[in-house]
C-alpha cells in the first residue's frame, strides 16, 4: 500500500521534474526571461527592500543603520504623518463621492440621450492630457489675484476667493481640479457598464409603472454595483496616491494645508534625506490602501454574494 | 401585469392611459431636452478651461490681465509660442516674458520623445511575449508565477519608488535616459495582464496548423500570432504612449536634471523656479498646451479605440 502510494507520488514528481526540460518549457522560460527580470529587479526586490529600510536610518549618503522598529513608534507620535492622514482622508472624502456622484448621473443620462463618439471624445479630454498640465491650467483659472474665475466672483458680488493659496480652500480646490480631470473618463466607465445591463429589465419595469427615477434607482445603480465598485475602489486609491497636481500648484502649501500623505513622503525623503522613514510610510500607506479596498468590497460587494 | 385582466401585450397602455400620444411624446421630448442641456454644461465645464488656455497663450503677456469678459484675445500673437520653442533670442524672450526663466521646450520634447518612444517599443514587445507563454504555453509554475504579475499589479507604485530610486543611484543612472526608461522597459504588470486576456480568446487552430507545418513556438508567435492581435497590441500601445507621455513622479525624481527632463518635468520646474505669484502664464500656457499636442493627435487618430480601450480596463 505504502509502496503504491510512493510509486505514485514519485511518478508525479517525475513528471513534474521532466516538465521543465520540455521544448515548450524552455521557449515560455525564453519569452518570458526579459518581463521576469524587470519583475524581479523593479517590483519583487525593490519591495523587499522597502521592507528592510522600514527597519533603518537611511540618508542615501551613508550605509543604513539599524533602528529596528523605531520607525514604525515615531509614525504614532508623528503629528504631521496624522495630519497627512486627516488630509488625505478629506481628501478622498470630497473627490470620490463627488466624482462617482456625477460620473453615474451624467452616464445614465448619455445612455438614454446619445450614443455620439465626438460628446464622448470631448468628456474624457481632461483625461488624456497629464495632471501637471491640469493643475497649471487650473492654477492660472484660479489665481487670486489675476484668475478669470475670480474676475467673475467680483463681479456678481461674491468677492475674490483664494482657493489654492487658502488653508481651508486648498483640498476641496484639488479634488475639484482632479474631479474635472477624471469626471469623464468616470462616466464613460459607467456608461459602458449600463450599456451591458439587460434592457429587458427596463422593459419589465416600465410595465410594471416605474417612473425613470425608479428604473434608475431599482435597476440601473443595483446591476451596475460592480462597475461602480471597481470605479469607487480605483479612485480611492488613486486618490490616496495625489501627488502631481500638488506638487505644481501648492506644493505642500499653503503652511502644509496640502502636505497630503505623497507629498510628506516625497519632503520626507528628496528634502529631508529620511528614506527609512519615508519608505515606512510608504508601506504605511500601501496598507491602509489594502484596507481600504477590502473594507468597500465588503460593504458595497455584499448584495452581491448573497 | 399585477391584475389578471391585463396583459404585458396592453401594458404600456396601462401605465399612462389618460395620455393622448403627442403629449407622450413631447413629454419624451422635453425630458431628452433637460438631457442633453445637462451634457451641453459638462461639455462647457470640460471644454472652457481649455478655451481660455488657448486664450492666455495666444495672448501677449503685456494684455494677459485685459478685457477677461472676452474669450477671444485683445490682440492674438505667436509671441508665447515663438519664445516657447526658442524662436526668439534670450533677450527677446526675457523682455516679452519679464523673467529669465524660460521653459526649453525643444529638448523636453525631444527628451519626452525618446523615453516614450522607448518605453512603448520595448515594453509592448517583451510583454506582449510574456502573455503569449502565459496564455498558450505549458510550463512548470504558470500560475504561481501570473499570480506574482497580477499581484505586482496591487503593490502602489510609492512602495518600490524609493528603493528603486536607491537602485538608479547605485546604478550611477540618476539623470540619463536608462534611468527614466528603466522600471517600464521591460515590462508592466497590466500590459501582461492586458495581453493574455486577450491570446486567451484567439482560437488555437491556427498555431497548431502552424506546428504541424514545422514552425517553431517564436515563428509561431511572430507569424501568426502577433498579426493576428495587431488591434489589441496597438491599443496597449496608444495607452502605453500617452500614460507615459503624462507620467510625472518617476521623471521628476530621477530625471530632473536639464538634459533630461521630459515635458511634464519641464513645465513644473519651470513653474516652480518662477517668481511666486507672478509665473510668466503666457509661457506656461503655450508650453502647457504644445506638450499636450502630440496626445492629442494620437488622440484623433485613434479615439473610439482608445475610448474603448480605457472603458474595457475598467470592465475587466
Amino acid at each position: 500500500m505504502a509502496l503504491v502510494a510512493h510509486a505514485r507520488v514519485d511518478g508525479v514528481g517525475r513528471r513534474w521534474l521532466a516538465s521543465w526540460g520540455t521544448r515548450e518549457a524552455g521557449a515560455a522560460w525564453l519569452f518570458m526571461l526579459p518581463a521576469l527580470v524587470g519583475l524581479f529587479v523593479f517590483h519583487i526586490l525593490p519591495l523587499w527592500r522597502a521592507v528592510g529600510y522600514t527597519f533603518t536610518d537611511f540618508d542615501l549618503f551613508s550605509d543604513p543603520t539599524n533602528v529596528g522598529l523605531d520607525n514604525y513608534s515615531r509614525l504614532f507620535s508623528d503629528d504631521q504623518f496624522l495630519r497627512a492622514i486627516r488630509l488625505t482622508a478629506t481628501y478622498v472624502v470630497i473627490n470620490v463621492p463627488v466624482q462617482v456622484g456625477i460620473a453615474l448621473g451624467l452616464a445614465a443620462i448619455l445612455d438614454k440621450v446619445t450614443a455620439s463618439i465626438l460628446v464622448r471624445a470631448v468628456l474624457i479630454l481632461p483625461f488624456l492630457i497629464s495632471n501637471v498640465v491640469a493643475g497649471l491650467v487650473w492654477l492660472w483659472i484660479l489665481d487670486p489675484a489675476i484668475g478669470i474665475v475670480n474676475h467673475f466672483l467680483d463681479l456678481v458680488g461674491v468677492g475674490s476667493q483664494a482657493f489654492l493659496g487658502s488653508e481651508t480652500q486648498a483640498i476641496p480646490t484639488i479634488a475639484f481640479i482632479n474631479v474635472w480631470r477624471h469626471l469623464g473618463f468616470s462616466t464613460l466607465l459607467l456608461v459602458a457598464g449600463i450599456a451591458t445591463i439587460d434592457r429587458a429589465l427596463y422593459e419589465a419595469a416600465k410595465v410594471d409603472g416605474a417612473s425613470e427615477w425608479q428604473q434608475f434607482r431599482r435597476v440601473t445603480v443595483p446591476m451596475l454595483r460592480p462597475v461602480l465598485l471597481f470605479v469607487t475602489v480605483t479612485s480611492v486609491v488613486g486618490s490616496l496616491q495625489i501627488f502631481d497636481t500638488i506638487a505644481v500648484t501648492t506644493e505642500g502649501g499653503p503652511g502644509g494645508a496640502t502636505r497630503v500623505f505623497m507629498w510628506y513622503i516625497y519632503e520626507l525623503a528628496f528634502k529631508r534625506f529620511d528614506f527609512g522613514y519615508a519608505t515606512t510610510l510608504a508601506v504605511a500607506l500601501f496598507v491602509i490602501a489594502a484596507i481600504v479596498s477590502v473594507l468597500q468590497f465588503r460593504v458595497f460587494g455584499r448584495d452581491n454574494r448573497a | 401585469m399585477y391584475s389578471g385582466e391585463t396583459t404585458v401585450l396592453d401594458a404600456p397602455a396601462a401605465v399612462e392611459p389618460a395620455l393622448p400620444k403627442f403629449v407622450l411624446r413631447r413629454r419624451r421630448k422635453s425630458r431628452s431636452a433637460l438631457g442633453w442641456l445637462t451634457i451641453a454644461f459638462f461639455l462647457l465645464v470640460t471644454v472652457l478651461p481649455l478655451l481660455w488656455v488657448l486664450r492666455t497663450a495666444l495672448t501677449p503677456p503685456a494684455q494677459i490681465y485685459s478685457s477677461p469678459e472676452s474669450l477671444t484675445p485683445p490682440t492674438v500673437t505667436d509671441d508665447n509660442f515663438e519664445r516657447v520653442l526658442g524662436l526668439m533670442t534670450t533677450e527677446e524672450a526675457v523682455a516679452a516674458s519679464g523673467t529669465a526663466a524660460q521653459l526649453d521646450f525643444p529638448s523636453a520634447l525631444k527628451n519626452s520623445f525618446i523615453v516614450v518612444t522607448l518605453i512603448t517599443v520595448a515594453m509592448v514587445s517583451f510583454s506582449s511575449m510574456a502573455a503569449y507563454a502565459f496564455a498558450r504555453l505549458s510550463f512548470p509554475l504558470r500560475n504561481a508565477i501570473f499570480y506574482l504579475f497580477v499581484g505586482a499589479l496591487l503593490v502602489p507604485p510609492i512602495v518600490t519608488l524609493i528603493p528603486n530610486f536607491v537602485l538608479m543611484r547605485d546604478l550611477g543612472w540618476i539623470n540619463t535616459y536608462a534611468g527614466i526608461v528603466a522600471p517600464h522597459f521591460l515590462m508592466t504588470p497590466f500590459a501582461v495582464f492586458f495581453l493574455r486576456q486577450f491570446f486567451l480568446t484567439l482560437p488555437s487552430e491556427l498555431e497548431e496548423a502552424a506546428r504541424l507545418d514545422g514552425a517553431g513556438r517564436i515563428r509561431t508567435f511572430a507569424s501568426i500570432i502577433v498579426p493576428l492581435s495587431v488591434g489589441p497590441i496597438a491599443t496597449l500601445a496608444t495607452l502605453t504612449f500617452v500614460t507615459e507621455w503624462n507620467d510625472f513622479l518617476w521623471p521628476f525624481i530621477v530625471g530632473q536634471g536639464e538634459g533630461t527632463r521630459t515635458l511634464t518635468v519641464a513645465l513644473g520646474v519651470f513653474r516652480s523656479s518662477t517668481p511666486q505669484g507672478a509665473p510668466d502664464w503666457g509661457g506656461l500656457m503655450g508650453g502647457s498646451l504644445l506638450s499636450a499636442v502630440p496626445i492629442l493627435i494620437v488622440f484623433m487618430f485613434a479615439a473610439r479605440r482608445m475610448i474603448n480601450a480605457l472603458t474595457y480596463t475598467g470592465l475587466k
